[in-house]
């Protein structure tokens, strides 16, 4: 099932994308600055995250005519959201031809039991997870990448950092297990066997795992990426800092050279303020992005 | 043994460098200069050739990058064919100009055009069947004096040489077949 050519041309993308940054844009306008400054794609939403955590409301799919200026504003592959569990949603992002479909925690979920069963569509999809349950659920249902959730629109890399390191060891753990552990392991992560055992030979989630939420600085995207990132997503920290095209740059240098503190430096040198942040700690557990999806 | 750089700054460059082991080469991440100088032969593999573009310029890499082509061999996949070639469409961009080719970049359409094909491969590089998976892959549309057409979809050439540089549209590195990357190796020996 999961080596079939429609999955790995889905997976085959992601594969594309690695070693870059993807970039939440809301306009024709800041996807072209995304584009100028090297983003390997670019994610096409209504609203930043930490708009939606102001402004609140319901976060939906953004606008077609927003998302078809965008499509044709660049030539890098152009992603949207869609909310949890909204397969109708999904089905017209499909039916625009987007490059990927995010099935996304930002977004009001429209399903509080269910996500969108990602097998039966020709789009490949990404899905956020907290924990290695999480993932290989979503993987189970289709998801052709991984991103670690972090906490959208808090500028704060405390839970992106979380959970990467979770999911990597939970990864780690599943390696020294036997046949009969994986199967009780399988149970208490509540995911198929076949997945399971697929982590616990190859150390390593059969999709690409990228990291989301928080990310703010080129700092941050060289330690998630140590951590285990893929790649990043970079969402508000970009368009909501005092200098998105040099920050911009800036991230997307310091996820190519990440190894590389001088490099690094770099990077840092020129930049001013970053997008005002968020104690996660102190916000209440309603207020939470992360907590969304199961 | 050859020693093999990937381009490490964006894309598949992990895929590529499992692939260069599995066919017998030594391979090594490169990104910058001085890396460069350290091996025989380069692989520029698939990912975003902007992205690529920006940091060969934003890095000072776009020139050593075009010398290193005039010693070594150079082997490109989908975004790779895009910086080697000598024109590039839809829409035009930069390139090291190193093949003959002109490519049209995003040419069979968006992600849902994506796929996996079974293309014929020429007699003398083995013959029969070779899969070959496209992913929003450019088209090349012109081929110049020199260059050698080894494979064929749907009437387009996908994997062509010039002199010592190889150029595939599709992915070698994302099948199990090594028969492309042996041919890459075998190449300036």
């Amino acid at each position: 099932m999961y080596l079939d050519d429609a999955f790995r041309v889905k997976v085959g993308l992601a594969e594309m994308l690695k070693g870059g940054v993807i970039m939440d844009v809301t306009n024709a306008e800041q996807a072209l600055i995304a584009e100028k400054a090297g983003a390997a794609a670019v994610m096409a939403l209504e609203r930043v995250p930490a708009d939606i955590r102001k402004e609140g409301g319901v976060a939906r799919m953004a606008p077609i005519r927003k998302i078809r200026e965008i499509m044709a504003a660049v030539s890098i592959p152009v992603m949207a959201k869609a909310r949890i569990g909204h397969f109708m949603e999904a089905r017209i992002l499909e039916a625009l031809a987007i490059d990927y479909i995010d099935e996304s925690e930002v977004l009001t979920p429209a399903d509080e039991e269910h996500h969108i069963d990602k097998r039966d569509y020709k789009v490949p999809f990404v899905c956020g997870a907290r924990n290695l349950g999480e993932a290989l659920r979503r993987i189970a249902e289709g998801a052709a990448m991984i991103r670690t959730k972090g906490e959208a629109g808090s500028g704060n890399i405390v839970e992106a950092v979380r959970h990467m390191r979770t999911i990597v060891k939970e990864m780690r753990q599943l390696t020294v297990l036997g046949p009969e552990e994986l199967v009780a392991e399988s149970k208490k992560l509540a995911a198929p066997l076949e997945l399971v055992q697929y982590v616990a030979k190859h150390g390593k989630l059969p999709v690409p795992n990228f990291s989301a939420g928080g990310i703010a600085t080129p700092a941050d995207a060289s330690l998630v990426m140590h951590l285990g990132a893929e790649a990043v997503f970079v969402g508000s920290g970009i368009f909501k800092s005092d200098d998105p095209e040099a920050r911009a740059r800036a991230i997307v240098k310091a996820t190519t050279y990440y190894k590389d503190p001088a490099k690094l430096l770099e990077a840092s040198e020129e930049l001013g303020m970053g997008m005002p942040g968020l104690d996660v700690s102190k916000l209440d557990e309603s207020e939470l992005l992360q907590t969304r999806g199961w | 043994m050859k020693r093999i750089g990937v381009l490490a700054l964006q894309g598949d460059f992990e895929a590529h460098r499992k692939a260069l082991e599995e066919a017998g080469a030594e391979a090594v991440e490169v990104r910058t200069a001085e890396e460069l100088e350290r091996v025989d032969g380069l692989v520029i593999p698939g990912g975003e050739s902007t992205t690529m573009l920006k940091l060969l310029r934003l890095e000072g890499l776009f020139e050593p990058l075009r010398a290193f082509g005039e010693r070594r061999p150079i082997f490109g996949t989908c975004a790779g064919a895009i910086l080697l070639a000598r024109d590039v469409a839809n829409p035009p961009q930069e390139s090291l100009g190193l093949v003959d080719i002109g490519v049209e970049r995003n040419a069979y359409g968006r992600q849902v055009d994506s796929r996996v094909a079974r293309v014929p491969l020429a007699e003398e590089n083995g013959g029969g069947e070779m899969e070959a998976v496209f992913i929003r892959a450019p088209i090349i549309r012109r081929v110049g004096e020199g260059v050698r057409v080894l494979a064929r979809y749907n009437g387009d050439p996908v994997l062509v040489a010039q002199g010592r540089h190889l150029v595939a549209t599709f992915h070698p590195e994302l099948s199990r077949d090594r028969r492309v990357h042996q041919l890459f190796l075998g190449n300036g020996q």
